[in-house]
């Protein structure tokens, strides 16, 4: 069966399908390329958001782009030691 | 009207610039353009040669920004079709004799003389790009339908995007479209899929480009192969007007005999 469909063209997954796959992919990665310095700025960000309302342990903190076959995510790690009460007004919340 | 100033780029190399440039050039000259090609690539240049001007160089556009010429006497003009100038690169100088203020300078310089100015830009994304690019209003992207060229494409995209280069236009060169139909080659909606930009034209694979490029003469000034026509329908659509895309396919012969001879190489291919 496999000879008749290849014979006729049907069904025949050519090396086509598999470049789009992976030029695909290739771009995915590509476009969400995060340069060290990039990375380290945003960090100090996120941080100085985040103690405004927490105090948080910065030498633990992990901060980094997560890639699998089909997407990218922002993985973070930040571990908390104490919430912050006092400073925050939680009337306006 | 100032002219229009486009540069024609592709990020990785070999991909078809310097030919889309000079066919593209000659094309929008038949339609009674005025228009000058400046090769943008210091230091390795090419389009002298693509368009077979090679011997009538004297001075280069490095000796027009450091005052050793006048703009005109830099200036090719080629007498096989009226309004085609080619402004030449130095090839004994680097990238480093130019930067991207003088290359601006140098297009305002030229923008009252002509309808179009195309520049062909050198591959990567370093200085010579961002030296071609600086003068441009809007860009021309080459790519073929291969990974490594629509990869290195898209990230010329987003440079040109972050300039604020508009509107930016794809050229997808060297398509086979028998190929294509046997599902071996990148089709050209798989590659708008992934770079979503707008298409400006096909141009298919033709031994045509080979003999153009051995006798000094850019196809469209001749017409006589299929890239010459996909070419020509650029530059119209260059000028806007709404031509439709080739039917690349009839190109491919698709007759009973041919369906026959096919059935024969799909078994040689198995065997």
């Amino acid at each position: 069966m496999d000879f008749l469909r290849k014979l006729f063209g049907g069904g025949n997954d050519g090396s086509g399908a598999k470049a789009k796959d992976r030029l695909r992919i290739v771009l995915i990665h590509d476009r969400t390329d995060i340069s060290p310095e990039l990375l380290d700025s945003l960090r100090e960000e996120i941080v100085s958001v985040l103690s405004k309302y927490m105090e948080i342990d910065n030498d633990k903190i992990e901060i980094d782009l997560d890639r699998d076959e089909k997407a990218v995510a922002l993985v973070a790690n930040i571990p908390v030691l104490r919430i912050k009460r006092g400073n925050v007004d939680y009337d306006k919340v | 009207m100032p002219a229009r100033v486009i540069v024609v780029t592709s990020g990785k190399g070999g991909v078809g610039k310097t030919t889309s440039t000079a066919n593209i050039a000659a094309a929008l000259a038949k339609f009674g353009k005025k228009v000058v090609a400046v090769d943008a690539d210091v230091g390795l240049r090419n389009l002298d040669v693509i368009m077979g001007l090679e011997n009538r160089v004297v001075f280069n556009f490095i000796d027009v920004i450091e005052k050793t010429c006048k703009l005109s006497q830099a200036l090719v003009k080629d007498k096989r079709v009226p309004g085609l100038y080619l402004l030449p690169a130095a090839q004994t100088r680097t990238k480093d004799a130019v930067n991207p203020q003088q290359m601006i300078e140098l297009c305002e310089e030229l923008k009252p003389d002509f309808d179009f100015i195309l520049l062909d830009c050198p591959a990567g994304i370093e200085g010579g790009f961002k030296n071609a690019a600086a003068g441009a209003d809007e860009a021309l992207v080459v790519t073929t339908p291969e990974i490594p060229a629509v990869r290195d494409a898209d990230r010329i995209i987003g440079m040109l995007e972050s300039m604020g280069k508009s509107p930016i236009r794809l050229i997808i060169n060297r398509l086979r479209p028998n190929m294509v139909q046997d599902g071996d080659m990148l089709a050209k909606d798989d590659i708008l899929d992934v770079l979503s930009i707008d298409l400006i034209g096909v141009v298919p694979e033709d031994e045509g480009v080979i003999r153009a490029t051995n006798n000094g003469e850019p196809m469209t000034m001749t017409l006589d192969s299929p890239a010459a026509h996909a070419y020509l329908n650029i530059a119209e659509r260059l000028l806007g007007n709404d031509v439709p895309l080739m039917d690349l396919e009839s190109y491919t012969s698709r007759g009973f005999f041919s369906w026959i001879k096919k059935l024969f190489k799909r078994r040689t291919r198995q065997y």
